[in-house]
């Protein structure tokens, strides 16, 4: 039952990501980060099988940052997500695949847009300018599509973020109460507080 | 070398080499089927294999170190198999582990895990780190994955960094927090713990807490009771405590209905 959504703006791109690990019918863990920084102005955030979600993503992380300091340069968003999608491809005709979903957040600093790929755990990918996996998706996509639009400024882009957060808490089953908010632009990636919001 | 060319090579070739990296054999059959088809880890249903199940064991940190504690039942089915089994398992003398699950799982991988603690230490001329410690057994259980192991553990232990606490399971989801409960009987515990956990408590406070949260998780879960064992860890390894029956502390939380007398009793019956 994570929850997990991102919006893509022109130059910037958000990404929340619920903070609950749960077993059964137990939350064992209220603040688990379930993002991970790829480069300096690209992250993921993964959700799914427990055991898979960790693994995968430390194994894309040290790929990612093994690329780029055997080249002295960083891997784009796209060719992040397309990475991260090959692997997942492969992965998906083995004994075993992993059971994955992920969002991957990025800005391009050549040409100075901010992108966002949705991959789910069968590896189809999409770029969008906004989405999300799960439940969730049930009750946040319409809500950003009333109110997205392709210019939208970071401060509307919270906006947005704090208007899905009300309808998960009003409608969902699941009260996540606190999420890990991340934006990445010109500056790097960095965190919004849920007191800041 | 050849042979070993000629092994890998044979049709069965993930299996062999699943065997080869650990030296330890799996049950015959193409993958996992063998487990799925003749074990029972959950006691659904009448298999061949039944595992040991039904715990309470909760584990943590506070001002003074970490403290952990379990019940001693051991269920299959509906039988009490044991009341007097020890579910926490000594890695070295900084690390505990406890079990919840598989009886057998945990024991085995617990003495794997103990091993390559060891292994760690001759290796590199120091204590392994709690995160080290049970992030290798997250990888060991990370490959067993979905073949039908069953566990629920917590490693805890004392590092440079402090006191140490992780939730390793069969799923190979590896978490660390300042409380953990698992087993059939960790909500019971939960409830307890999340109404009377500070951080800032001292030995005796916590180790007050650590009893009853056991002592009510047996009471409600059918699946947990006999005796709890209680382990202090703090900086210079860990400290056993003795073994307390949950029968006797019944009547140590409840004075009002404990029987001195049998002829007091409201169970008896007066003849005249």
């Amino acid at each position: 039952m994570d929850a997990q959504f991102a919006i893509a703006g022109k130059d910037f791109a958000i990404s929340v990501a619920d903070k609950k690990v749960t077993r059964s019918i137990v939350t064992m863990k209220h603040d688990k980060d379930k993002t991970y920084n790829l480069t300096p102005h690209t992250f993921i955030s993964v959700a799914g099988e427990p055991g898979d979600t960790d693994n995968f993503s430390e194994y894309i992380q040290a790929n990612i940052r093994l690329y780029s300091i055997r080249n002295s340069q960083d891997l784009t968003p796209s060719e992040t997500a397309n990475f991260i999608r090959g692997e997942l491809a492969n992965a998906l005709r083995s004994r075993r695949p992993y059971q994955v979903n992920t969002l991957v957040t990025g800005y391009d600093k050549t040409t100075g847009k901010a992108s966002l790929y949705w991959i789910d755990y069968l590896s189809a990918m999409a770029k969008v300018p906004y989405a999300a996996h799960g439940y969730c998706s049930y009750f946040v996509y319409s809500t950003m599509d009333r109110e997205y639009s392709p210019d939208i400024s970071l401060e509307k882009g919270l906006d947005i973020v704090r208007k899905c957060m009300a309808s998960l808490k009003q409608r969902f089953l699941v009260d996540f109460s606190d999420y890990v908010i991340k934006v990445t632009d010109k500056q790097g990636i960095r965190e919004i507080p849920m007191s800041e919001l | 070398m050849n042979s070993i060319v000629e092994e890998l090579t044979t049709k069965n070739r993930e299996e062999v080499k699943l065997c080869k990296e650990l030296e330890f054999e799996l049950a015959p059959g193409d993958d996992f089927s063998f487990v799925q088809k003749f074990m029972d880890v959950k006691s659904e249903r009448n298999a061949l294999i039944r595992a040991a199940h039904g715990t309470t064991t909760l584990a943590f940190k506070f001002r003074e170190g970490v403290l952990v504690a379990t019940d001693s039942r051991a269920t299959m089915g509906n039988v009490i198999a044991s009341q007097e089994v020890k579910k926490v398992i000594e890695i070295n003398d900084r690390l505990l582990g406890t079990m919840a699950g598989g009886a057998a799982d945990c024991s085995y991988w617990g003495r794997v895990l103990g091993m390559e603690c060891r292994m760690y230490q001759l290796r590199n001329k120091k204590l392994i780190s709690v995160a080290a410690a049970s992030k290798i057994l997250a990888n060991i259980v990370y490959r067993y994955k979905g073949s039908g192991l069953s566990m629920g553990m917590m490693v805890a232990g004392w590092d440079d960094k402090g006191p140490g606490l992780y939730y390793v399971d069969s799923d190979a989801q590896r978490i660390t927090n300042d409380l953990f409960s698992v087993g059939s009987g960790s909500t019971f515990a939960y409830g307890v713990l999340d109404a009377h956990y500070r951080y800032d408590m001292d030995l005796d406070e916590a180790k007050d807490l650590a009893r009853r949260a056991i002592y009510h998780a047996t009471h409600r879960d059918a699946f947990s009771g006999g005796i709890v064992r209680m382990y202090w860890l703090h900086k210079d390894g860990w400290t056993a405590y003795p073994l307390e029956d949950v029968s006797e502390l019944y009547y140590k939380y409840h004075p009002e209905i404990a029987i001195t007398n049998a002829a007091d009793s409201p169970l008896t019956v007066n003849a005249s």
